[in-house]
């Protein structure tokens, strides 16, 4: 348990960050429900650490925590729900994306559905730099990838993510066979 | 896409995360290139439309509140004293009196918190909308004369209003919005192919240093001077609005 001193700056430093913990639990695990569970988990795991914790970063390390913490959870409770994951084969290439865009700006679902179809590694970083705001240093302290690959890996997420929004009626279709 | 930039470089320059010698290299580089500038545009739109679906999911108040009281099980400091002498009751009372004071050091805090993500969260909000389809501005000129009059009698203060497209931030114009439920004048400048929405409403309060941040991609950057309150948003570059904020406190 923290000495008083500690659990004050915890409920400073690391409180205000619980909405960015179960934003990025959310995501990463695609269920409410879970979030809740992995989210809180994480929390009580990060309160246990904080007597570590030397400053810096405070999200960032919150994040890094919830981030490790939902992996470990998707190891555990596997329901074949990667299965449903983004594959790049099945949308086929690329078509004009501005116009297929506005629309989806109309349609929470959609982005959403294109969202939980990413694998894990590419949703993750869109949900840190676009949803929660991150900076590349912070994207690579939370998801342990070398900063000099975060701006490939968000192209490479971003451009996965388009595909998704741009032909979810082909992967349908697919998936109905 | 052929260019192979649109893979790579891009994403920096469309996060701001590139050195100011990168970037501007790279803006040389969209002058011709058609590919990142369409690239650029689907990434603009793509983040538009992430941002206009507000995808953040935030913790659900009875979450709070189990996590909130599962970490306050570790305050309960006066249950584990053993001894039942005085000095248990003096460690207890202070105990609790711990307790409140984080209680209360904690409401602060997050009261604190709260304003400044609130100010945030509607300014970009309010940047979002004006980047809808005729909604940037109410009158569009880039001469400041045209401008300035034009906020008079819509507004019981007077913004400052001043083209700066020598210094690479050319006027568009202004329109009314709304902030903290008090009606403030948005003046619109251009840089590159970004816009930059300075929010301007009185204030009070003393003049301060800027604070910034970043929310959903976007930089904003607020700061006091001469009875008005400004706050300039944008997915620009942060340097860029900070060389905005220079140029409107030297003028």
């Amino acid at each position: 348990m923290l000495d008083p001193q500690d659990q004050m700056r915890f409920e400073t430093l690391v409180l205000p960050h619980l909405d960015a913990a179960f934003n990025l639990a959310r995501w990463l695990l695609r269920s409410g429900t879970d979030a809740e569970d992995a989210a809180q988990e994480a929390m009580l795991r990060a309160y246990r650490f904080f007597h570590g914790f030397r400053g810096g970063d405070v999200r960032a390390w919150l994040l890094q925590i919830v981030r490790n913490t939902c992996f470990t959870w998707m190891e555990k409770n596997r329901h074949g729900k990667d299965l449903s994951e983004f594959d790049e084969e099945l949308h086929g290439s690329i078509g004009p994306t501005p116009e297929s865009l506005a629309i989806a700006a109309d349609n929470r679902g959609r982005l959403t559905q294109a969202l939980e179809s990413l694998p894990s590694r590419f949703r993750e970083v869109i949900v840190l730099r676009e949803i929660e705001g991150c900076s590349y240093k912070e994207i690579a302290t939370v998801t342990s990838i070398p900063i000099g690959t975060v701006m490939s890996t968000l192209s490479r997420a971003r451009r996965q993510l388009q595909l998704a929004l741009n032909n979810p009626a082909k992967k349908e279709a697919i998936r109905e066979l | 896409m052929s260019c192979n930039r649109t893979g790579t470089v891009l994403h920096g320059y469309f996060d701001s995360e590139l050195d100011v010698l990168d970037a501007s290299e790279f803006e040389r580089h969209l002058e011709q290139c058609s590919d990142c500038v369409n690239a650029l545009e689907a990434l603009q739109s793509l983040r538009s439309s992430m941002n206009l679906t507000q995808l953040y999911e935030k913790a659900p108040a009875a979450f709070r509140r189990r996590v909130l009281a599962s970490l306050g099980s570790g305050r309960s400091v006066a249950a584990s004293f053993p001894s039942r002498t005085v000095w248990s009751w003096l460690a207890a009372a202070a105990a609790i009196l711990v307790t409140v004071y984080l209680g209360v050091q904690l409401i602060a805090s997050q009261r604190a918190g709260d304003y400044g993500t609130e100010l945030a969260a509607e300014i970009v909000d309010a940047h979002l909308r004006s980047l809808q389809p005729g909604h940037l501005v109410d009158v569009v000129s880039t001469d400041q004369h045209t401008v300035k009059p034009w906020f008079d009698g819509k507004l019981d203060f007077s913004p400052p209003v001043h083209d700066f497209a020598d210094q690479g931030f050319p006027l568009q114009g202004g329109r009314i919005d709304v902030v903290h439920g008090r009606t403030v004048a948005a003046v619109v400048y251009a840089r590159r192919k970004h816009f930059v929405n300075v929010f301007i409403w009185p204030t009070n309060e003393k003049d301060s240093a800027p604070s910034s941040g970043a929310r959903q991609g976007y930089q904003w950057t607020e700061w006091r001077k001469g009875g008005m309150e400004f706050c300039a948003v944008s997915d620009a570059a942060p340097s860029a609005l900070e060389q905005l904020r220079s140029l409107l406190t030297s003028n």
